[in-house]
């Protein structure tokens, strides 16, 4: 007859747990964590061939076809001398490439990072938030960075499209660049809690995009959208974005063609900051590190 | 004694008029694996995540390393490591990558690579996190909780999808954590994970502790009679008896020999449990064949039983009892 062993198998408690190594080191400053953030953020994105190639590529594609369609026979924008197609939708091209990189890339990978418990795994870590916050503002600055001078690089090579040589518009160029990356940022920071699940992300955020780009003059001359349409716009801050950069990128007396008569550079600079002060604010009310069916 | 690593008196949570969590109270000791065990919906996941300060408690005292969840700061959030359920993200990095991405977030990681080799997952450093198995996932899952080496890991149903083999491999991994004086509070719905792996468990239904003891001796289980089966004159028969070894040297002598058919068994963790969380209050073990109801049995000494099933006549015990049953 077999009887069960009787060997004490419970566990006591372990008396004297080895206790854990001296606990000498400083925790990381948010500065390295934010740096280490931008690096592993940077690399994970350009792995992500889908959204690698429709950011960088879409705004080119946009404008070789919009420049090669509407430019044939050389056919130019505006009255007597005008401006030839491929450079009236370059500045269009080049918001929508803030738009993109910033906006668009952040509310639907945050969206998903969100969903798939990326964001809940790096609550449970020493990781401070705003490193997290940082690592997403290096990254949208190195892809927009990257953008932009590729959208130029081809603009000026394949479509000998002039670019400024002066100071005073580049700079122009530098602050429309950075506020508008800046708002696109914060504003999809904030986007990113309204999609239900990181697989619906694309389908809520790239729509309001492309209406955003009709509406906003990237596609058209925005100076020809009825009225109605222009007024619905420029609650956006795409419209600014890409009159700003109208600004920089064709001729002074093209300034005759804003339905204003004017560049508004104030305008842009308080829609643009209005936004990223607001996107600010909602943003960080809003941002959950949850699922929302996560409690 | 030293301070409880997890001190939690009187826990209150609802969600609207739902309360998930409604007054309970455990306390985990340092080097210890505490697994909790309870159905879906018991509470448990929510008792965690509060633990680990992913969620704010309504009510009740908290106290997790000396210091309140709800208020702690990154040194405290440096000394727990936290694995969750399933998640999938990171999905473009490797391996290698992550786990020193992680380290680089802790005052005092471990060696990255050591971790990476530690989980077993050496021959998969330079692989995309994308194409893991399960299994592997799960144990990278582990290797970013322990990175910064934590003296205290919390681990939600840990093994849900696991291949057998995969299962005692994650086991050693979780028992050598133990045995390098991390303490580890797990939560389950396998019965057979909490009986090898726990040092005590509690058992929650609806936001309680019901039970809570070495699995061993849950819910009085050793105390309970033994049902002793054998076949005589061509009939199966039955008896319950406290005193199993008695009545079976006595049944030995009456039938002269060899006793056909003989199976002594007392009740499985997975049937204590069952009356545990069951309707019935703990008051019997209700539709479970073969388990003995509590009659107030005298406890014969300290009785400790095997663990494992090796050597104990009750062969029909289910090897793997899973109780999810609704997902």
């Amino acid at each position: 007859m077999s009887t069960p062993t009787t060997t004490p198998v419970t566990r006591e408690p372990a008396a004297a747990p080895r206790g854990t190594p001296a606990r000498s080191g400083r925790l990381p400053s948010t500065l390295a964590v934010s740096l280490a953030r931008t690096r592993t953020e940077t690399v994970g994105f350009f792995r992500e061939r889908d959204a690698v190639i429709f950011i960088f590529a879409y705004p080119v594609i946009m404008l070789a076809i919009f420049a090669t369609v509407f430019g044939q026979d050389g056919a130019r924008v505006g009255p007597e001398p005008g401006v030839p197609f491929g450079q009236y939708f370059l500045p269009g091209m080049v918001a929508t490439g803030v738009l993109l990189s910033s906006f668009q890339n952040l509310a639907i990978s945050i969206a998903v990072e969100r969903d798939e418990g990326g964001l809940k795994r790096l609550r449970g870590t020493p990781m401070p938030p705003l490193a997290y916050f940082l690592g997403k503002v290096g990254l949208v600055l190195v892809v927009s960075l990257v953008q932009v001078g590729l959208l130029l690089a081809v603009a000026a090579g394949l479509f000998g499209i002039d670019l400024p040589t002066d100071p005073g518009r580049w700079w122009t160029f530098a602050w429309v660049f950075a506020l508008g990356t800046a708002a696109g940022a914060v504003c999809g920071v904030a986007f990113s809690s309204l999609p239900r699940s990181g697989r619906s992300a694309s389908a809520v955020v790239t729509p309001v995009v492309i209406v955003l780009q009709f509406v906003s003059g990237v596609f058209f001359a925005y100076g020809e959208l009825p009225s109605w349409m222009q007024q619905v716009a420029s609650i956006f801050p795409l419209k600014w974005m890409a009159q700003g950069m109208r600004s920089v990128f064709l001729p002074e007396q093209a300034v005759v063609m804003e339905p204003s008569g004017s560049w508004e550079h104030l305008g842009i600079a308080a829609v643009l900051t209005a936004y990223l002060l607001v996107g600010l604010v909602v943003g960080i009310r809003t941002f959950r590190w949850r699922r929302r069916d996560d409690g | 004694m030293t301070a409880a690593a997890v001190h939690v008196r009187d826990l209150r949570k609802h969600y609207g008029a739902k309360r998930a969590v409604d007054g309970l109270d455990l306390t985990v000791h340092p080097g210890e694996i505490f697994a909790v065990l309870g159905p879906n919906g018991a509470g448990k996941t929510t008792t965690v995540e509060i633990l680990e300060g992913h969620r704010r408690r309504d009510g009740g005292e908290v106290r997790v390393l000396g210091e309140d969840p709800g208020a702690a700061g990154r040194a405290w959030r440096s000394r727990i490591g936290v694995v969750l359920q399933s998640t999938d993200d990171h999905a473009e990095l490797t391996v290698r990558e992550l786990v020193h991405h992680f380290a680089r977030y802790y005052p005092d990681p471990r060696d990255p690579d050591e971790v990476v080799a530690a989980v077993g997952l050496t021959d998969k450093a330079r692989t995309r996190t994308r194409q893991l198995s399960g299994g592997q996932r799960r144990r990278l899952d582990v290797a970013l909780g322990i990175v910064g080496q934590p003296e205290l890991l919390f681990l939600d149903e840990p093994t849900t999808g696991f291949d057998p083999e995969a299962r005692l491999m994650f086991w050693d991994l979780i028992a050598g954590l133990r045995d390098g004086g991390t303490t580890i509070l797990l939560t389950t719905h396998y019965l057979d994970e909490a009986e090898h792996l726990a040092d005590r468990c509690a058992v929650v239904r609806d936001g309680r502790v019901v039970a809570l003891d070495v699995p061993a001796r849950l819910g009085d289980r050793a105390q309970r009679d033994a049902v002793v089966r054998w076949r005589e004159g061509g009939d199966a028969r039955e008896e319950r008896t406290a005193t199993p070894t008695a009545f079976v040297t006595a049944l030995a002598y009456r039938l002269g020999g060899e006793v056909p058919d003989l199976e002594v068994r007392r009740p499985t963790l997975e049937e204590v449990y069952l009356a545990l969380i069951g309707e019935t209050d703990g008051a019997g073990v209700a539709g479970t064949a073969g388990a003995a109801p509590p009659t107030g049995a005298t406890a014969d000494g300290p009785v400790r039983e095997p663990l494992g099933a090796a050597g104990t006549p009750a062969a029909t015990t289910p090897s793997a009892p899973s109780l999810e049953t609704s997902r």
